[in-house]
């Protein structure tokens, strides 16, 4: 597979997004009773050496980062980043106004001062930081994605209320039918389902 | 039970007393919470919202009136240039600022309580930053030319002026809402998404798969959504420091005796989580009942949000006392007979309402009898917000009516028109807040299960959960996760 491709895939992946060349072959999902049980399987697929791979919880999980052996989050430096650029134009908007484009003379005030500049820096650095923050999680989740192969389980629905569910995704490279699904089996899942995507898929290989 | 124990002490919850009144499965959490968003709508709520439209249409009769003929139609006169729209809006900023403290100070400090009334505060928060934004909009003048207020580049070639603290305002408080919906809306993507996967008609799934964005509670998603939540909480808390920090400058900037002090901002702080957790606790001790939530939103929780309520409002009266010394030991006679004439000039009934509903009616809460009893905590509520609402009545009022010339004192009455307008916003917060209550899960659901002991991973370490080949060491069971 060429290796542009491969890094995309791989960057999709990171964002929870699997996309199997094989529609009748996205992935399989297992469900385990509990978030203990859970988060023991997530150890032992990624010591198994598998990378798509995702926990399906009704909650966070403490620790599942970890168990899934996925780094810190990169949230944090887009919301630096939206910081810093609501805090620069806090600074140039109220130079700019203030003593550049229209000098008002306010009981002898400078035209621009920190001191009055700061509520105004302040609130954008605010502001641009959150919704920099919101846009990051957003980007790096790969969301809004109305359309997952997984929603064809019907089990699935109870991810979001009480059930606890692991993921291996067909692009992985140690993907194999058969032995994956032993693996999980030897993990304490008690259901594991195929999961078929009919739609389509940009990869070919 | 002392499973339940260790993990909540693990949690950083400094006192034993449970997060739920019952053992509730996570699948309980979801129908009790859900359910009330999917069944037929009760005939009650239908009474509710029609009164609480009328409200809302009473006010925007009056807004609609007060375009037509101007400002001249409230009691405003000459010395008295701000009345009911300033103590109204800053009365609404304060009700929002229980929102975010329980969303974000009690998040960074880890107070699991908070799950349980987070989604209920964070909407009331933004529904009473809305009712405040109509205000200083229509006090203005020439309401066609409020959108001077933003820096909008214009053929006039004209800039608002930035030196002044209401031009603050309207950045602290629009970021403040912005911020707040935000907030807000990043938290009920979970929930939204559990009632999406529940709703059994078309159009339902549709819209909430919209909303929801496709969320499908993956760890990889978790990972990247705690972390903006985290960061999220440690912005708004700063964020709502500032807001009513800013909104006392409108008062605290200016030379008028009675407003130029440096204690404002603290004070007005303190002032604002005050009356908003009295809200919290009106709009909450009606919710619970009628919505069953009882075991989710114990006694317990109320209890809290009554001993906040009693520390802030003990701040508050500490302010008012601060106020009363620094205006005597300044020496300024301007200061001293502002200070004078508030407690026993011709406002001093203002005065003395707001002194017993702020200081004196929340230090009952000391006891814990009282402050445990739903029907008494109900109308210290009430009077807290009836108290709050005449403390920044009496700051702006008194203030102006008597200034530095005696010539032109004067004493000011509302009319009809302010009085209305004011009933009519809580027309419009009622609305919405009835709205909220009938269509978005009133609790933070995915919140709620993750502050049980049994979403600790760990929990199960030695229960036995079926595969001994991947156990780790049992460690100590760490903070639960929280969303």
């Amino acid at each position: 597979m060429n290796p542009v491709k491969e890094l995309i895939r791989d960057v999709k992946a990171s964002m929870g997004i699997f996309e199997s060349p094989n529609p009748e072959l996205h992935g399989l999902l297992a469900e385990f009773p509990n978030p203990g049980a859970l988060y023991h399987a997530a150890e032992g697929v990624r010591d198994a050496g598998y990378k798509h791979f995702d926990a399906h919880s009704p909650f966070p999980i403490h620790g599942m980062d970890d168990a899934m052996g996925l780094g810190n989050s990169l949230v944090g430096w887009i919301t630096f980043g939206g910081g810093i650029a609501g805090l620069a134009l806090g600074t140039w908007l109220q130079w700019w106004t203030g003593a550049v484009d229209y000098p008002l003379n306010i009981s002898g005030k400078p035209f621009f001062a920190v001191e009055p500049s700061i509520p105004v820096m302040f609130e954008l650095t605010i502001l641009l930081s959150a919704l920099s923050t919101v846009a990051g999680m957003f980007a790096l989740n790969g969301l809004p994605r109305p359309y997952n192969p997984l929603f064809y389980s019907s089990n699935f629905a109870r991810a979001t209320d009480d059930a606890f569910f692991l993921h291996i995704a067909a692009t992985d490279r140690r993907f194999e039918k058969d032995g994956t699904r032993r693996l999980l089996e030897d993990l304490g899942a008690t259901t594991i389902e195929v999961i078929r995507d009919r739609g389509d898929s940009d990869l070919e290989d | 039970m002392s499973t339940e124990h260790q993990a909540n002490s693990a949690g950083h919850v400094m006192d034993d007393s449970p997060l739920f009144g019952a053992d509730l499965s996570f699948h309980d959490i979801t129908e009790m919470v859900a359910s009330h968003t999917e069944k037929k709508t009760p005939i009650a709520w239908f009474a509710a919202f029609s009164l609480a439209n009328i409200g809302l249409m009473i006010l925007l009769v009056m807004i609609a009136y007060l375009f037509w003929n101007g400002v001249g139609v409230w009691g405003l006169n000459n010395p008295v240039g701000w009345g009911y729209a300033i103590v109204n809006f800053v009365f609404w900023v304060g009700i929002g600022h229980a929102g975010t403290l329980i969303s974000a100070i009690l998040f960074l400090f880890r107070q699991q309580w908070r799950t349980a009334i987070n989604r209920s505060a964070e909407a009331m928060t933004i529904f009473a930053v809305i009712c405040a934004l109509i205000f200083p909009g229509i006090h203005v003048g020439r309401v066609w030319a409020a959108y001077w207020m933003l820096p909008i580049p214009n053929q006039m070639e004209m800039w608002p002026q930035f030196k002044s603290p209401l031009l603050w305002d309207v950045f602290a408080v629009s970021t403040y809402f912005t911020v707040s919906l935000v907030f807000w809306y990043v938290g009920l993507i979970p929930d939204l998404a559990t009632l999406r996967d529940r709703a059994t008609n078309k159009i339902r799934q549709r819209v909430l798969g919209v909303l929801s964005m496709g969320w499908t509670g993956a760890n990889r998603h978790w990972r990247n959504y705690e972390k903006a939540y985290l960061l999220l909480a440690a912005l708004a808390t700063p964020l709502v420091l500032s807001v009513h920090s800013v909104v006392s400058f409108d008062f605290a900037v200016s030379i008028v005796p009675g407003w130029h002090t440096t204690i404002f901002p603290p004070y007005f702080v303190a002032g604002a989580i005050f009356s908003g957790f009295a809200m919290v606790v009106t709009l909450l001790v009606i919710a619970r009942k009628i919505y069953n939530l009882e075991d989710i939103i114990t006694i317990g929780h109320l209890e809290k949000m009554n001993i906040i309520i009693l520390l802030t409002g003990t701040m508050v009266g500490f302010a008012y006392i601060t106020e009363f010394f620094i205006a005597w030991y300044s020496g300024v006679q301007y200061e001293q007979y502002a200070f004078l004439n508030r407690a026993f000039g011709p406002y001093a009934w203002a005065y003395w309402i707001m002194m017993s509903c702020n200081l004196f009616f929340p230090q009952f809460f000391w006891f814990k009898k009282l402050r445990t009893s739903i029907p008494f905590m109900f109308v210290v509520s009430i009077f807290v917000n009836v108290g709050m609402w005449f403390e920044r009545f009496v700051i702006t009022v008194t203030s102006l009516h008597r200034d530095y010339l005696p010539s032109s004192w004067d004493y000011y009455s509302p009319t009809a028109v302010d009085v209305l307008t004011f009933v009519g916003s809580f027309g419009l917060f009622f609305t919405l807040f009835l709205l909220f209550l009938r269509f978005v899960p009133m609790v933070a659901i995915a919140e709620v299960k993750a502050v049980k002991p049994e979403a600790d991973p760990h929990y199960y370490d030695g229960h036995g959960d079926g595969h001994a080949g991947h156990e780790l060491p049992t460690a100590a069971p760490g903070p639960p996760a929280t969303a």
